[in-house]
């Protein structure tokens, strides 16, 4: 199957075997960082301009070391730096900088919708790196390869997304991902952090831990973010650690074998529990490792399709 | 048009022993020889002078694949790209003589792309290249060190190697256009 999408925006308008076809891809491209040379000449020649409307560390490197790896240039344009504070909208910065040379950009944005804005106004092809509460696609698409690698499936696998799931995109993702691949996705939070749409997009709705996480094979917790403990979601960070916060105890209902992920950045001792965040069952570090193979993988597979349009 | 069988499963085995001799007298042995494989065939190929190298010296030599599609030049040009399968080279390659193996040479690039990708794995101390069928039509200043056998071919035609591992048969058989 050949990949045709010019962008990859969110999880919630790729097939199943798009999907599929990244992560097969990503499985290629993983060999590339164990090598002497970290390098092939795929991309020679090919600019890609990561655009950050947020702070990021850790997303932001991953797609800049995946670039370098495929030998694209890299052109990184942060806000706090950019012409942005001086009043350009979003479209004229993209504009300038497609006309610099870019052909890929890698977009982050606190608006959801802000990428296909993009895709929808430029030459360029857009990947989506984080859009407001929306989608984080490299994020669901590195989980779903984790998890692939450590279950060798998905399809069956029970899997629950714990924590602030209304402001999350990375659940977002991961609800679209995993539910189109054949995995049963629950969600689980206080009632306020939980949409009320959530049966609509395929996920179950739990408002207990011990009853979503029963069972589960896989358990991905969300960071709950400091600035809302003072909003009115939930009355302190200490009840919500108290009731959503996963220690060993708790995880003892989900199957023997569980898998638990973490987006990062961890707040030690709120969500997670140090000695699970290091424990055997954790697979963080991993993800952050898969997530360049990943991103080598669309950044592949999207240039390729528009060589073919 | 017909197409032309012009190796058969035994011709393939004597052809195979024979490039493993020549390795081997190059060589003066199996030591520090490593076999690598282009993917599909080159691999299965590989494959077959690794076993027979043991057979011979009591030792196996170390096989790693290549998948060269990220090497390749025409990615610029190229409408459909092909889907990126597994290198898999699990040792180092440092001053090791790599015998580099592909089914057929023809334009010389494939081969180019190899060289290249092998040299991101380390420096051996030579790189010789085995080709089951050369059929000419190099574009690149680029010769295979140990040749199965030499076709002349028509540019239109195609050169199909069919092995056991893949195919069910051996057997070499040149398609005309």
């Amino acid at each position: 199957m050949a990949f045709e999408r010019k962008h990859i925006l969110g999880l919630e308008e790729l097939t199943a075997e798009e999907i599929t076809l990244v992560l097969d891809t990503a499985e290629s491209m993983r060999e590339v960082s164990d090598r002497d040379v970290k390098k092939v000449p795929a991309l020679r020649g090919v600019t890609v301009c990561n655009l950050f409307f947020e702070p990021s560390t850790r997303t932001r490197s991953s797609f800049e070391i995946a670039e370098k790896r495929l030998s694209a240039d890299v052109l990184n344009f942060t806000t706090i730096h950019s012409s942005v504070v001086k009043g350009e909208t979003l479209l004229d910065t993209a504009r300038n900088l497609e006309a610099m040379g870019a052909s890929m950009i890698v977009i982050r944005h606190p608006m959801s919708g802000a990428p296909w804005l993009l895709a929808r106004e430029l030459n360029s092809s857009i990947i989506n790196a984080g859009d407001g509460w929306h989608e984080h696609p490299s994020q669901g698409l590195l989980d779903l390869f984790t998890i692939r690698r450590f279950k060798g499936r998905i399809e069956g696998l029970k899997v629950a997304i714990v924590g602030d799931i209304l402001h999350s995109r990375v659940a977002r993702s991961d609800i679209w991902g995993f539910s189109k691949l054949g995995a049963e996705v629950r969600v689980v939070g206080p009632p306020t952090l939980i949409p009320k749409y959530i049966e609509d997009i395929n996920a179950k709705g739990y408002y207990n831990l011990e009853d979503a996480i029963r069972d589960a094979d896989v358990v991905i917790m969300l960071r709950i973010q400091r600035e809302r403990q003072d909003s009115e979601f939930f009355p302190s960070l200490r009840e919500y650690s108290r009731f959503y916060g996963l220690t060993r105890d708790k995880l003892k209902v989900a199957a023997p074998d569980v898998t638990v992920m973490h987006p990062g950045p961890i707040n030690r001792g709120v969500e997670l529990s140090s000695d699970i965040a290091d424990g055997a069952e954790a697979v963080i570090l991993e993800q952050v490792s898969n997530g360049i193979a990943v991103r080598m993988a669309m950044f592949y597979l999207v240039a390729s399709a528009r060589r073919n349009s | 048009m017909a197409d032309k069988v012009v190796m058969d499963s035994d011709s393939i085995n004597r052809t195979i022993s024979r490039i493993v001799n020549q390795i081997l007298e190059r060589n003066n042995g199996a030591a520090d020889v490593v076999i690598v494989g282009i993917r599909t065939r080159g691999v299965h190929i590989a494959t077959r002078i690794a076993n027979e190298i043991e057979k011979l010296e009591g030792i196996r030599p170390e096989m790693g694949t290549l998948d060269i599609t990220l090497y390749r030049d025409d990615l610029r040009q190229k409408t459909e790209w092909p889907k990126v399968e597994k290198t898999e080279v699990p040792f180092d390659l440092d001053d090791k003589k790599v015998i580099l193996v592909d089914d057929v040479i023809f334009t010389g690039r494939t081969t180019r792309a190899a060289i290249e990708a092998i040299m991101d794995f380390g420096r051996p101390s030579s790189i010789q290249v085995v080709t089951l069928i050369d059929r000419g039509h190099r574009e690149l200043p680029i010769q295979p060190d140990y040749a199965g056998l030499k076709l002349n071919t028509l540019s239109s035609e195609t050169v199909r190697v069919h092995l056991k591992e893949t195919d069910g048969k051996d057997e070499v058989v040149v398609v005309k256009q």
